[in-house]
């Protein structure tokens, strides 16, 4: 039996075996940002440490930057705060640091790929769980805490135990309208928030082959809310074509070695997995997580499940969530009204997201009830988008067109629901408070049902507006 | 960290249930709170969304309730601490006071997070759960009794035994828990360990001037 790439990338990343047991791996890329990093600088300097690999480890700010005005310092006084650190920790150490006049600045996993840093067969951490995003290029890609962004900023190493590899085969073609971050939402709603546990998820098939790059990641994003904390997808002609002349790729005779080392590190065609998961992309329909978590989500033209036919344990939890989002057991989702409606983060907030709503609003108009706003991913996306000419498109449409940053994805900036606001998102989570607004609600879905969202004023279809999709 | 050392063998204290599967990262510590450069506030705010309404008033929530104030044992139910990666979770409940935590099962980000600090996470079943979860809310007063080598807890009469990773358990009862110390231990491996990697000696990244 062949290998999967997980186990090539593990066994050429040992270090050694730890007297716990663990593996020491060697971390290739280091992507550190404002939030979970200035703690493990302080704990560097209390231990009289310095970082290691200053030239493997990559900064940006995002969760806290402010969207509508970024001009320094920040209106609040805390994010100033929190940004400075980062830019004095940067230059203390030598770490290259993509600040907000750099050009290069935007969501840590958004420019990891957009900048060539992410690359197949690597082993990359950062102290954010969306980090599994990382693997649609075929890297390894963990999120980490605090304590372990000190152990890599020291030692450019992590401790970890084994991990198993589940195969989520995805077959057929995604139907017109329904795009990868259906498929994940289905994939995360069949197998549950904690099917993931002690597993990375390996996703392959015609229909995730057939995906471009940023669709797949997507895909591989919001692994973590399936409880994998790794997912990845093989490195094939789609990855080497995505990262040919991006700015850390190498170029040349370079490059090529490079997509020999690809082309190897990914899982043999008779490569072993510990389990098997399989999903008809031909049946799939545009998803709608309505709960407080992303496994609790529905096909647009399903009923919110009836308590009585849920099993046990998530009865309980959908009791939480009815009583939070105060939908009804067995109402349809399409038509809930909505308040919200928010484009970006890095689950969608790339260019061909954007550009995929702006073919849908051309020429229609948000409803008068909705706030909607559009967040390109990173300040590349938002110049790519602006030469295409899709910030008018929005504006005309009525949605507010804004600079980089995470947004409203996790209410660490100026950008939050208010009160009990109903929002229909292209992020990831749906938990309680989410999106910085203790009593808001947030329906998950992908940016193209946002945008037709945002133009119903309610949950709507959006295989019965223009057709697109297959992304 | 002045405590990077020390054994971990044994726990005792009283405990406190937080009940419900899937408690999530985003309701133990609000990302508003994490807009600080330390860990050093985080313990006044854990779970605080679910312990205050939005004009600051008490709601009723287990660590609101005075009988449970000053528990140092955790106890859970399925996938707690799901979703974000952040430290500033279990930092805020060991803020509080939590030194050990019971549940039917943990997300892996957050186990590990909590392993780096000191504070074990235990598995038990379902039935050992409700048994203990039922007890202490009935008696708020009972004693824990961690005991990692044996891996059981002792708890008024009830004696519960616990699964624990070989990994948390060998580093708790050795003491090396803190992961940078035997990380920097294996330095010289390391650096060898990347020089043979393809995309360091073979393809290294393009590093464009300016």
């Amino acid at each position: 039996m062949g290998k999967n790439l997980l186990k090539k990338v593990w066994e050429l990343h040992k270090v050694r075996t730890l007297p716990s047991g663990q593996d020491q791996l060697y971390i290739g890329l280091h992507l550190i940002h404002e939030v979970t990093s200035p703690q493990a600088f302080a704990m560097l300097a209390e231990r009289g440490l310095k970082v290691l690999h200053p030239e493997r480890t990559f900064a940006t700010v995002d969760h806290i930057v402010p969207t509508d005005d970024q001009n320094r310092p920040f209106k609040d006084e805390l994010a100033e705060r929190m940004i400075q650190a980062l830019e004095d920790n940067t230059a203390e150490h030598g770490i290259p640091f993509f600040g907000l006049d750099s050009g290069l600045q935007g969501i840590v996993h958004i420019i990891g790929p957009e900048l060539g840093l992410s690359q197949p067969g690597m082993t990359i951490a950062c102290g954010d769980s969306h980090t599994s995003t990382h693997g649609a290029l075929g890297a390894i890609a963990f999120g980490i805490g605090t304590s372990q962004v000190r152990d890599v900023l020291a030692t450019q190493a992590l401790a970890f135990n084994p991990l198993k590899v589940r195969r989520i085969e995805v077959k057929g073609t995604l139907g017109s309208g329904v795009y990868s971050k259906d498929i994940i939402l289905r994939v995360i709603a069949e197998l549950g928030g904690k099917g993931g546990l002690g597993h990375a998820y390996e996703y392959g098939g015609p229909a995730i082959e057939a995906l471009p790059m940023e669709a797949r990641l997507t895909i591989c994003n919001m692994s973590i809310e399936g409880g994998a904390r790794v997912g990845y997808i093989n490195p094939d002609r789609v990855t080497f074509d995505y990262l040919k002349d991006r700015r850390f790729v190498p170029k040349g005779e370079g490059f090529e070695r490079a997509v020999q080392y690809w082309k190897q590190i990914a899982s043999d065609p008779d490569a072993e997995y510990d389990d098997r998961f399989e999903l008809d992309a031909d049946t799939l329909e545009p998803m709608v997580a309505w709960g407080i978590n992303p496994g609790q989500a529905v096909g647009v033209l399903e009923k919110l499940p009836v308590l009585s036919e849920l099993k046990a344990e998530d009865r309980e939890v959908a009791e939480v969530a009815y009583s939070h989002t105060r939908f009804r057991p067995g109402q349809p989702i399409k038509g809930q009204k909505i308040d919200v409606a928010f484009i970006g983060s890095c689950t969608n907030g790339r260019v061909s997201d954007l550009r995929e709503a702006a073919r849908l609003v051309q020429g229609h108009k948000a409803a008068a009830h909705v706030k909607a706003l559009v967040v390109p991913g990173s300040q590349a996306v938002a110049e790519q988008a602006e030469s295409e000419g899709l910030p008018g498109i929005f504006r005309q449409a009525g949605f507010e067109w804004r600079g980089p940053g995470c947004s409203m994805c996790l209410g660490m900036n100026p950008d939050v629901l208010q009160g009990d606001q109903i929002c229909a998102s292209s992020s990831n989570r749906n938990f309680i408070g989410r999106q910085g607004s203790p009593t808001g609600r947030t329906l998950l879905m992908s940016p193209a049902m946002v945008a037709v969202a945002a133009l119903a004023g309610e949950v709507a279809d959006v295989r019965e507006f223009a057709q697109g999709g297959r992304g | 960290m002045s405590q990077r050392t020390s054994v971990i063998r044994e726990i005792t204290g009283r405990a406190v249930a937080v009940r419900g599967n899937d408690i999530d990262t985003d309701r133990i510590i609000p990302a508003r709170y994490m807009k600080e450069l330390t860990f050093d506030q985080l313990g006044q705010y854990n779970f605080y969304d679910q312990r205050f309404d939005s004009s600051g008033k008490s709601l009723d929530h287990p660590l609101n309730d005075p009988r449970f104030q000053g528990a140092g044992v955790l106890l859970v139910n399925k996938n707690f601490g799901c979703g974000s990666s952040r430290e500033h979770a279990p930092q805020a409940l060991m803020r509080w006071g939590i030194r050990a935590i019971i549940g039917e099962s943990f997300a892996e980000i957050f186990a590990g997070n909590c392993t780096a600090l000191g504070v074990p996470t235990l598995t038990v079943g379902h039935g050992e759960i409700e048994e203990l979860m039922n007890l202490v809310e009935a008696e708020p007063r009972t004693e824990f009794r961690i005991d990692l080598e044996s891996r059981q807890v002792q708890a008024g009469s009830s004696k519960v035994s616990f699964s624990l990773s070989a990994s948390q358990a060998q580093v708790f009862l050795s003491g090396t828990w803190d992961t940078t110390t035997s990380l920097l231990d294996g330095l010289e491996e390391v650096q060898a360990t990347a020089a043979r990697l393809p995309y360091i000696k073979d393809f290294p990244y393009d590093r464009p001037r300016g």
